[in-house]
């Protein structure tokens, strides 16, 4: 209680001194003149702040770029991944160009034409070659980032029957995820929510009487095989969720009542991507802020080791941010090792 | 319409500042009342960025204001998507649409174009009364006993939809749709009195294409909010049917809770289609209002016309058409089949265009200006620099491949907060500086307004521009802190630096607020044009009178931006005065600017 009077009496406070020293600013003008409209005086020195603000601009930019380069994602581990990349540093580029240029252009005029008294503006009210090169060159421009765009998002987006993917469902609920798999036959046995019998283990409803689910295999922690394509289909049993797979470029909503899709073929291994450079640096990083951490005795602190991580990306109510599941990338053989160890769904239904 | 005024009989306090029919009082009590959600608004803001940068940490100040949502001073993670839900609401809806809109279309329509006030002055009221309603009961939400709605701003079922799956959907988000349909109600009853008005009450010579690009603004705005705001009705009214009344539009398969409800055949993702029908016009709806705002400031205080008045109103036409065409790409990863994802892709991208060509021709108008640099300026500079860095990361987001990895993270957070929250800020705060003359007969101190801007400007890209990368290493937003997930832990000083500079531009906010209350009572007497301006509301009177004109309504015989105009010798217009008033004849050897 005293701390919070502590507190709210220094808001105040400080509101307090804020309008003093307002006021005080205010009243130290009186002296001068007071038509409240910008004179020569005001014009060149928010002229210069304008150009500071250019080099502000491209100084916070420069920085950010410098300090925060290394917290990105580290480089896709997908194979649509890698143009999704490559799309993303061609508008990088193009927007950095832009934004440098059209920033100048700005703030350098601003600064330039500060008003003085007796300086005529020049009348100029329109030019239909200047209209036209600003209509033409971002027309061309975004014609071609449409184009890539659409060709990336069709290879994407749609399905490729050669591909021969394992089949895996994805299932949320408020605030975890489970996994199926589609076993053998690599096909899903049906399920509805409203088969869910908790007390017979059947948490995600799967239909007893379809042959196909008796081969599922549900489980907590994604396994896959690298080089292998894998073809979500996600469920919800409840509110919105979506499948965000940052280290993949690869996202979808989960939608109760409708299945939706996504599927890509990872294309570096768990066990691979802890050797890059960038991730044992990142690993690095973060031991060294939970070390810390660890010696003052706070949460969250235990050292940390790399893995792709399954996120929900659709606000979904308390928990939200706390709703993940583990994804292995692994070998073939490491693969089928493991798979080899799970139960499958007929198997613990049986056993119930 | 001589004999207009004529009927103006005695008012009370009552008629006068309350009830008011008058347009000038109206827009008044929508900046009032605007401001005050606004403050409400960023407080809201500063609260969760701490939560964010210091994540568990126990602050006082939380159980003052959040009481038993914050037990020992650690915000709850319930209270945390409250406020991010009516944070976004509020400024949004209320501050930038209502605020921003209902301000200067009220105030500028009327006195623009020479009419001596709304078409509908009855209208106008209540339209005015319905939003203050909406105000009232959306704050009134805040005090629920299970919490106001925290589904986000938009309240996708079936988050929204069940108070099982989150405390907020039971009576918060019953208030939150009620208050929302008033709003719409009060956004509709303006805007067609703003379109009417446009239409049919413009004085004599007051030619569409002599209209000030304010009043373009203003009426385009006013058109894309009657064609979007009744579909976020219908949708939030079968939101309410199927909380209520058990209909299934939005729900279908639900299990939670250990229970299987009715509901069957729904689907969320049609709730996503008509939200966004809405939500996307939405955000010009905000924008344009910002940009007319702009537009005039701009060529006013650089005393030049402003480059090229056809495309920019080609260009607010073709961004108002575009924007009912693009909604889907809010949903690349919704569920929605690919191909519309395509489609939406392609028109999303080709508004780039018309932003494009706004973009330089403000930046063609500050070329051989005579730049008077007063607040407004300053802010409607600020608003273009704004719009630029904002709008660029649009063609990122706006792309259906590249917004897979960036869908949903901060990295949207900073776009939109750049491109149609700050932007339209500023617009809000150019109109303030400019026409608080007229609104109030004082002047607003300008070396207060430096520092407002200044302060304001840095902190608005210390916030904003490092929050892209945030997005970029992933991080999702309306997450109530980082810590599940250890690969974010190196983003803590991201997270400190950003909240540090959003402290310090909620606190400069009090400078404004401070040189606003004082300019009302003490602030310097305004003259007549203080700016020096060619429009029409610096032709009526100081004293703000009813009726606008104490006589008859002057003709117009020009467009708005004869600035700095010379005539076939080469000297101004008028001896000795670099701008032409709309209301000044042809002169002899002038000819009249062809647009």
């Amino acid at each position: 209680m005293v701390s919070t009077l502590l507190t709210l009496s220094v808001l105040v406070l400080v509101g307090i001194a804020i309008w003093q020293m307002t006021k005080i600013f205010e009243l130290s003008q009186f002296q001068t003149e007071n038509s409240q409209v910008a004179n020569d005086k005001d014009n060149k020195m928010n002229g210069y702040l304008m150009f500071a603000f250019l080099i502000f601009i491209y100084g916070i930019t420069i920085f950010s770029l410098v300090k925060y380069t290394k917290v990105l994602l580290p480089e896709a581990a997908s194979a649509h991944g890698s143009d999704y990349d490559t799309l993303m540093w061609i508008s990088m580029a193009i927007i950095f160009f832009v934004q440098t240029l059209t920033q100048a252009l700005l703030h350098y005029f601003a600064y330039k034409y500060h008003g003085k008294e007796g300086r005529k503006a020049l009348f100029f009210a329109d030019n239909d070659k200047l209209e036209l090169i600003w209509t033409i060159i971002p027309v061309i421009t975004l014609a071609g980032l449409i184009l890539y765009g659409l060709y990336t998002w069709t290879e994407i987006m749609f399905d490729n029957a050669e591909d021969d993917p394992i089949t895996i469902e994805l299932y949320a609920q408020q605030f975890n995820w489970t996994a199926r798999y589609a076993g053998e036959d690599n096909v899903l046995g049906d399920a509805n929510v409203r088969l869910i019998d908790i007390d017979n283990a059947n948490i995600l409803g799967i239909d007893t009487a379809d042959p196909n689910a008796n081969d599922d295999v549900i489980v907590k922690e994604i396994h896959i095989p690298v080089g292998r394509k894998v073809h979500f289909k996600m469920r919800s049993q409840d509110v919105l969720h979506s499948a965000y797979f940052p280290h993949f470029r690869a996202q979808m909503n989960c939608v109760p009542g409708m299945v939706t899709e996504f599927a890509f073929t990872p294309t570096i291994t768990t066990a691979d991507m802890r050797q890059k450079k960038e991730i044992q640096d990142k690993v690095k990083r973060i031991n060294a802020i939970r070390a810390e951490k660890a010696a003052k005795g706070e949460p969250n602190s235990d050292p940390w080791e790399f893995d792709y991580v399954l996120l929900c990306n659709k606000i979904c109510g308390k928990s939200h941010y706390n709703m993940q599941m583990r994804i292995v990338v692994e070998t073939e053989e490491e693969y089928n090792k493991w798979m080899a160890e799970q139960s499958t769904f007929g198997k613990s239904i049986a056993a119930n | 319409m001589s004999g207009a005024h004529d009927h103006h009989h005695k008012e009370t306090f009552i008629t006068k500042y309350i009830f008011s029919l008058d347009h000038k009082m109206i827009s008044k009590q929508y900046l009032i009342t605007g401001l005050i959600m606004g403050f409400i608004g960023i407080a809201m803001s500063l609260l969760f960025r701490m939560q964010l940068a210091w994540p568990g940490e126990s602050f006082p100040i939380f159980e003052t204001l959040l009481g038993k949502w914050a037990p020992g001073g650690v915000m709850d993670a319930d209270v945390y998507l409250a406020l991010v839900t009516i944070h976004g609401t509020i400024m949004v809806f209320f501050v930038l649409t209502a605020g921003l809109s209902g301000t200067f279309s009220n105030l500028l329509i009327p006195l623009q174009i020479g009419a001596r006030d709304m078409a509908s002055g009855l209208l106008n009221m209540i339209s005015y009364w319905l939003f203050f309603l909406s105000s009232v009961i959306m704050i009134i939400s805040l005090f629920v006993e299970a919490g106001p709605a925290a589904a986000g701003w938009t309240i996708y079922p079936p988050l929204s939809a069940l108070p099982q799956a989150q405390g907020g959907s039971g009576m918060g988000m019953t208030l939150w749709l009620v208050s929302m349909a008033i709003f719409i109600a009060s956004s509709l009853l303006g805007s067609l009195n703003y379109i009417v008005t446009v239409l049919n009450l413009r004085t004599k010579g007051m030619s569409m294409t002599r209209l000030p690009l304010t009043i373009w603004a203003f009426f385009v705005t006013a058109v894309i909010g009657v064609v979007s705001f009744p579909v976020l009705l219908s949708a939030a009214l079968l939101l309410i049917m199927d909380r209520s009344f058990g209909t299934s539009f939005f729900l279908s398969d639900i299990f939670i809770q250990g229970e299987v409800l009715h509901y069957q055949g729904g689907s969320p993702v049609l709730f996503e289609h008509l939200f966004w029908f809405l939500g996307h016009p939405e955000v010009y709806i905000v924008l344009l209002p910002a940009l007319g705002i702009t537009s005039e400031v701009m060529s006013t205080n650089a005393r030049k016309p402003i480059f090229g008045y056809r495309a920019m109103v080609a260009s607010i036409l073709a961004i108002a058409f575009l924007s009912t065409i693009v909604w889907g790409h809010h949903m690349f990863v919704s569920g929605m089949n690919p191909f519309l994802g395509s489609v939406f892709t392609f028109t999303t991208l080709l508004i780039a265009i018309p932003s494009a060509v706004k973009a330089f021709n403000y930046i063609t108008t500050l070329w051989k200006g005579n730049l008077q640099m007063n607040p407004a300026m300053l802010f409607s500079i600020g608003l273009v620099s704004t719009f630029i860095t904002g709008g660029l990361t649009g063609i990122i987001l706006g792309d259906s491949t590249l917004d897979i990895n960036v869908h949903d993270t901060y990295f949207v957070v900073a776009h939109f907060h750049l491109v149609m929250g700050i932007s339209a800020l500023y617009g809000l705060f150019a109109g303030v500086y400019h026409w608080f003359p007229k609104m109030y007969g004082r002047m607003l101190n300008k070396n207060l307004g430096f520092i407002h801007f200044w302060i304001t400007a840095v902190c608005a890209y210390g916030v904003f521009f490092p929050m892209h990368f945030v997005g970029m290493a992933g991080v999702p937003r309306r997450y109530y802190e980082n810590t599940a997930f250890p690969m974010f832990d190196d983003l803590t000083d991201v997270q400190i630096l950003i909240t540090t500079f959003a402290i310090i531009a909620g606190f400069a906010q009090l400078v404004f607020v401070y040189n606003f209350i004082h300019s009302i009572f003490y602030g310097k007497p305004a003259t007549q044009n203080p700016w020096k301006s060619n429009t029409m509301e610096w032709t009526t009177p100081v004293e703000r009178i009813h009726g606008n004109w104490p006589g008859e309504i002057p003709e117009v015989h020009r467009w708005a931006y004869d600035y700095s105009k010379t005539n076939k010798d080469g000297e101004y217009v008028i001896p000795g005065q670099d701008f032409v008033p709309q209301t000044v004849p042809l002169q002899d050897n002038e000819e009249e600017m062809h647009h």
